[in-house]
């Protein structure tokens, strides 16, 4: 796109209309943005303060939400705690303050670890599969080309709920309900949909001309696809990736439906960090917060790319 | 070996010999033999865990079972179950409160998305930065959005109330979002635009960035005014994204679970019960699977149907 610098160009908007629009767009996002603030703000409070009316904005700093998540704690008479050694760490501190010792570890730790696995799992076969079948789209001509992508990308249109119902009946017959194996194949399904529009997206922006050097050179096809396709298609296959790591790790419907101990992940969990230890805001905020870090970093990093990812490839700028 | 062609043909039919006329001369696997190689994986997992369950669900659809009754003691029902669902005036009661929100949400969602695009697409120094924070709402987890927004409707202490009252002087004990029964459909419409006024506004500005400055250029030339020229070639010219940005939110807003569940769950009573939850209800904690199945079907159709809209506005996109 040209720049264009005269005064009075009817596309490049005057100085006056852009801090105009820079005021309302800041306005917005501010506003916008203030639930997620506040919910990191909330993490870093004391339970008290978490509820204080009204608000406070700024209070003393207490990672007390955070021991909480991690922790299970019971209460005892003031006599027990005063016999016991001195507190060990930050943590054991702040529950003596409040008449507690620490008990154990919460199942916090536990499903985060499933949705780690079970959001790499899906992820990597995701990518994988939908690789392969992006590059037979974009590079050979296949029968029934356009019913068979049509076909992927529907499936990925169902309705959540409508899904589950046989799915967990398949899963039972299976003895598959709650396993990593299954939330593993089912996202992966989800997934292959995105990955594949995705990557023939970027596949099909890759020159012919490499591979058929390549060929010409004595490779074969395969040879040529994984020395010079592959490295070329990097990026795209990075931000696919990605794109479904998110929504793995951001999954709800499935995971509340499907599981419920052995591999539950953290979004069906996090409601019920709450009931854990009654009003515990700070602990529920701090579980969010923690889940919510690694998605900001993943949209600052593929802000470049977010417009394909939404729109299955379609739209590249 | 090898024609200079864009296209490797493995679709043409074997000549009288045994080899396609098109194999590339490699060792190894011919072109054809690799598509299939390459594509089978991911149709047969598709087959697996969409299909086979899809078929299964047609068939249970045309049953009374009952999972939590094992599978004994079920038996073919014909179509009673979507006669029942057809004439039933709660499944109509949920599909109208479902419309309202669809309707609601996008109106709010397209408002806002586009009037935020037109201000960024007037390039202000930082607006990369800004694009990239008002984006962050529709990146988070369903569950995270839903819990976040549940502590600040609380009433008395949630961050939402305080606010209200801030500015309007009500009470801000006196009300709830979540349990009022005026106020809780349009506490999911509110989340709803809160998380996905971005993707509106994301789509809306690739289609003002796709618009060539020439035919502004003309336009200023033959002196149309700032209205004129919107009606006429900015709104046009994005329109079709606008559509592909509508189409899809609205399939997703249909069948909406998430946001639902874990804001209002249906309530109070079943006021914001939209058609998702009335199946939630009936599969997992009523038990009637035939029925909920056939549920399921006539929702899936309604989706398909509109998805089959969706892939040719996307592929109409695409051409551009």
């Amino acid at each position: 796109m040209r720049a264009i610098t005269t005064a009075h160009s009817v596309v490049e908007a005057s100085p006056g209309a852009k801090s105009v629009a820079g005021v309302l767009v800041a306005l917005y996002a501010l506003v916008a943005i203030t639930p997620l603030v506040w919910i990191v703000l909330t993490s870093i409070k004391t339970p008290s303060d978490s509820i204080a009316y009204p608000p406070k904005i700024v209070s003393p700093l207490s990672l007390e939400g955070y021991c909480n998540l991690f922790t299970i704690r019971s209460r005892q008479d003031s006599q027990y705690i005063a016999n016991l050694p001195t507190a060990s760490g930050y943590c054991e501190q702040r529950a003596r303050d409040r008449n507690m010792v620490i008990a154990g570890s919460s199942k916090t730790p536990g499903r985060l670890l499933n949705s780690v696995i079970i959001g790499f799992g899906s992820t990597f076969l995701a990518v994988f599969l939908g690789t392969l079948a992006a590059y037979a789209f974009s590079r050979f001509k296949v029968p029934l080309k356009d019913d068979l992508l049509f076909f992927i990308l529907s499936t990925r249109f169902m309705p959540p709920i409508a899904v589950a119902i046989p799915i967990y009946l398949m899963y039972r017959q299976l003895g598959m309900t709650d396993t990593h194996v299954g939330m593993i194949l089912l996202y992966t399904a989800v997934n292959v949909s995105l990955a594949v529009w995705l990557l023939k997206g970027f596949i099909d922006e890759i020159p012919r001309e490499y591979e058929e050097a390549a060929l010409v050179d004595g490779y074969t096809r395969l040879q040529a696809f994984v020395k010079t396709v592959l490295p070329q298609a990097a990026t795209g296959i990075a931000a696919t990736a990605v794109f479904c790591l998110i929504f793995a790790w951001n999954e709800y419907a499935f995971a509340v439906l499907l599981t419920s101990g052995v591999a539950q992940t953290m979004p069906p969990f996090i409601p019920f960090i709450i009931g854990e230890g009654g009003q515990d805001w700070p602990a529920v905020a701090a579980g969010t917060t923690l889940f919510v870090i690694p998605i900001v970093a993943f949209t600052i990093l593929l802000r470049r790319h977010l417009l394909r990812g939404i729109t299955f490839g379609a739209v590249r700028k | 070996m090898n024609e200079p062609t864009s296209t490797i043909d493995v679709t043409a039919p074997p000549l009288a010999s045994v080899r396609p006329r098109s194999t590339t001369v490699v060792a190894g696997m011919s072109d054809r033999a690799i598509a299939w190689l390459f594509i089978t994986p991911t149709i047969a997992l598709l087959l697996a865990i969409n299909i086979f369950p899809l078929v299964w669900t047609i068939r249970m659809s045309f049953t009374n079972f009952k999972a939590n009754l094992g599978w004994m003691a079920y038996k073919s029902v014909g179509i009673a179950n979507y006669v029942d669902i057809l004439t039933d005036s709660d499944i109509w009661i949920a599909m109208q409160t479902t419309a309202r929100f669809v309707f609601w949400s996008i109106l709010f969602e397209v408002l806002l998305g586009f009037g935020l695009a037109l201000l960024l697409n007037r390039r202000f120094r930082g607006h990369s930065f800004w694009t990239t924070v008002i984006l962050l709402p529709m990146m988070l987890s369903p569950a995270v959005v839903g819990n976040f927004w549940t502590f600040l409707f609380q009433p008395q202490i949630g961050l939402f109330n305080y606010v209200v009252s801030f500015f309007s002087g009500v009470d801000p004990a006196s009300f709830s979002m979540i349990g009022d029964v005026n106020l809780a459909p349009w506490t999911i419409v509110l989340v709803d635009t809160w998380m996905w006024t971005p993707y509106v506004m994301l789509i809306c500005l690739a289609g003002l960035r796709s618009i060539p400055d020439y035919i502004y250029e003309a336009a200023e030339v033959d002196r149309a005014s700032a209205w004129r020229r919107f009606w006429s070639i900015t709104f046009p010219m994005v329109s079709p994204f606008l559509m592909l940005a509508v189409l899809f939110r609205a399939i997703e807003n249909f069948k909406m679970f998430d946001l639902v569940n874990l804001l209002t769950n249906g309530g109070p009573g079943s006021l914001t019960e939209t058609v998702s939850i009335t199946l939630k209800r009936a599969a997992f904690e009523k038990w009637q699977t035939g029925w909920s199945s056939a549920l399921a079907i006539i929702l899936f159709l309604a989706v398909f149907a509109a998805a089959n809209i969706y892939v040719k506005v996307l592929n109409k996109v695409k051409q551009r």
